[in-house]
């Protein structure tokens, strides 16, 4: 019984692409949450763009970390929260608007 | 590592044509509005076959900071829908994340001259040196295109503006974030109806979003939204004011054994539109796109593999985020043929009466003017022709997102990163 169980999952990675993709990522990140496409990813989607926490927070942080070197700010997929908080010194210069866009030649 | 030298502002987030294909417009990650206009066919000028010249550009947004929300709001024009043209003028809307501008184009090639009190300058002339009076006329000029931004429709929108769509009625529009959709009408800035809301009463409850959204071509009443679980709603707003009852719901049914973690982050339909002739619908996930019956709920008419190969990578297009790429879809003017972009600079065409697809690459090296675009493969191992691009090769940077069809002609918009590619096409010779 056990042959054909291992049989049946050899056979739906051999059919299902997508199922062996499941695997891999499964793989490499075990604590992967059970409700794929479910809140946490939707909920961040409707986050986009936060910078900021509260000025409260701004300001704790920015007294905490007055004599610690701040770490660079990885672009990653965890929220922007805790301990690193952005300040005006980290955020990228925006450009200025007024330069014409390449395509007005 | 090395640089990017890309300027970020430049990639073009949206390609729209107007109603009869004279204007293209591009929006842009700057905020930035580039409008062209197709060059009359003159018999002196056989070679330049109606090309598109730049005719207008401007700012449209600028960043902004909700200081309420501590939320950044960027200047990128998601969307641009123009308005059907009522006069002299053309109109069109423009919006970014939260505030829609409608912004009027108008031409000035005359300009008075012969005044009585002003001279050339304008300054004021010295009355006694007026000995009799003329009739100022009107001389022609350099042209000039003025735009000027009409109303702004702000503070309409908690969530990000995917959408926009002018009804048929010409008098109202509607916009859509992620949980609602707003009706505006065009002419009143201060106000504006919800018809759909999604959000539940408790967020933990939150499983799906509004993707995408479009007014019917010719049913004033009539609109769709998709979702991010692969599903359209149409919905009648003559039913009620609140439409988060639909009249229709599209679903495909899923095979409950071919579910996997990526099921439903390939579902969510990226793009929905219309068919001219309002008939059926066209929608874009992650790896196909699928034609609509308005009179089928229950799946599909057609679907249309676009880069199925990518099945077997979707574990690393998740980790770089790239299955989280919104692409767009298009009709061409008789709805005989659709399109959409895909990875490497590729985008797709299907013949829905032949059933063939070509691919066809815009880049630079692979697009001299004036020449026949040649198609492209992918190979997926086995046979490998000697032109053949291998998946593992794809450049995943290089993705065609945005797209427009000419209304009536086989002319196409392409956005590639920054650059804008248009292709004029006399008879699909390259279908196979």
């Amino acid at each position: 019984i056990i042959y054909l169980k291992l049989f049946q999952e050899m056979e739906d990675k051999v059919t299902s692409p997508e199922k062996a993709e499941e695997a891999k990522l499964k793989a490499r990140y075990p604590h992967l949450g059970q409700k794929p496409g479910g809140s946490d990813f939707l909920r961040k989607r409707l986050q986009k763009g936060q910078k900021y926490f509260d000025s409260g927070d701004y300001n704790m942080a920015k007294a905490k970390m007055k004599n610690k070197q701040l770490p660079a700010a990885a672009p990653d997929k965890t929220e922007v929260t805790g301990d690193h908080i952005p300040t005006p010194q980290d955020l990228p210069q925006r450009k200025p608007s007024l330069v014409a866009s390449k395509l007005a030649g | 590592m090395p640089s990017v030298l890309l300027s970020q502002a430049d990639i073009i987030s949206t390609v729209e044509f107007n109603h009869t294909g004279e204007l293209l417009a591009t929006g842009d990650k700057g905020g930035r509005v580039v409008i062209f206009q197709r060059e009359p066919e003159s018999k002196n000028a056989p070679h330049s076959q109606g090309e598109y010249d730049v005719y207008s550009t401007f700012q449209s947004h600028e960043p902004e900071f909700d200081y309420l929300k501590s939320l950044e709001i960027e200047e990128k024009i998601n969307k641009i829908k123009w308005l059907p043209q009522q006069n002299a003028a053309h109109s069109l809307l423009s919006t970014n994340d939260k505030t829609i501008k409608l912004w009027k184009i108008t031409e000035r090639d005359k300009r008075p001259e012969g005044y009585n009190l002003k001279d050339e300058e304008g300054k004021l002339k010295d009355l006694s040196t007026v000995t009799s009076l003329q009739v100022p006329v009107l001389k022609p000029m350099d042209l000039m295109v003025e735009v000027s931004p009409r109303r702004i429709f702000a503070n309409g929108h908690t969530y990000h503006i995917n959408s926009i769509s002018v009804n048929s009625d010409c008098e109202t529009y509607m916009s859509a974030d992620d949980l609602r959709i707003n009706l505006w009408h065009l002419a009143i800035t201060d106000r504006s109806f919800n018809i759909v809301d999604i959000k539940p009463a408790n967020m933990e409850d939150l499983t799906e979003v509004i993707t995408a959204s479009e007014f019917h071509p010719h049913h004033c009443n009539l609109f769709v939204y998709s979702s991010s679980k692969g599903s359209l709603r149409l919905c009648d707003m003559r039913a009620a004011a609140l439409c988060d009852k639909h009249s229709k719901l599209f679903e495909e049914p899923e095979d409950p054994s071919n579910r996997s973690f990526f099921s439903e982050i390939i579902s969510s339909v990226s793009d929905v539109k219309f068919s001219h002739s309002g008939r059926y619908m066209l929608t874009r996930d992650y790896l196909t796109v699928k034609v609509w019956d308005l009179n089928m709920e229950a799946r599909p008419i057609e679907t249309y593999q676009v880069h199925d190969y990518l099945r077997s990578k979707l574990c690393s297009l998740y980790e770089s985020d790239c299955i989280f790429d919104k692409f767009e879809c298009a009709w061409n003017g008789s709805d005989s043929v659709i399109m959409t972009g895909a990875y490497n600079n590729f985008f797709r065409m299907f013949d829905r009466n032949t059933k063939r697809d070509v691919t066809l690459e815009a880049s630079r090296e692979s697009s001299k003017p004036r020449a026949v675009l040649k198609p492209r493969r992918v190979c997926v191992g086995g046979k490998r022709r000697r032109d053949d691009i291998s998946v593992d090769s794809l450049d995943f940077t290089k993705k065609i997102l945005h797209t427009a069809w000419h209304p009536a002609e086989n002319i196409i918009a392409i956005a590639a990163t920054n650059n804008l590619y248009i292709f004029q096409d006399k008879v699909n010779s390259d279908m196979h």
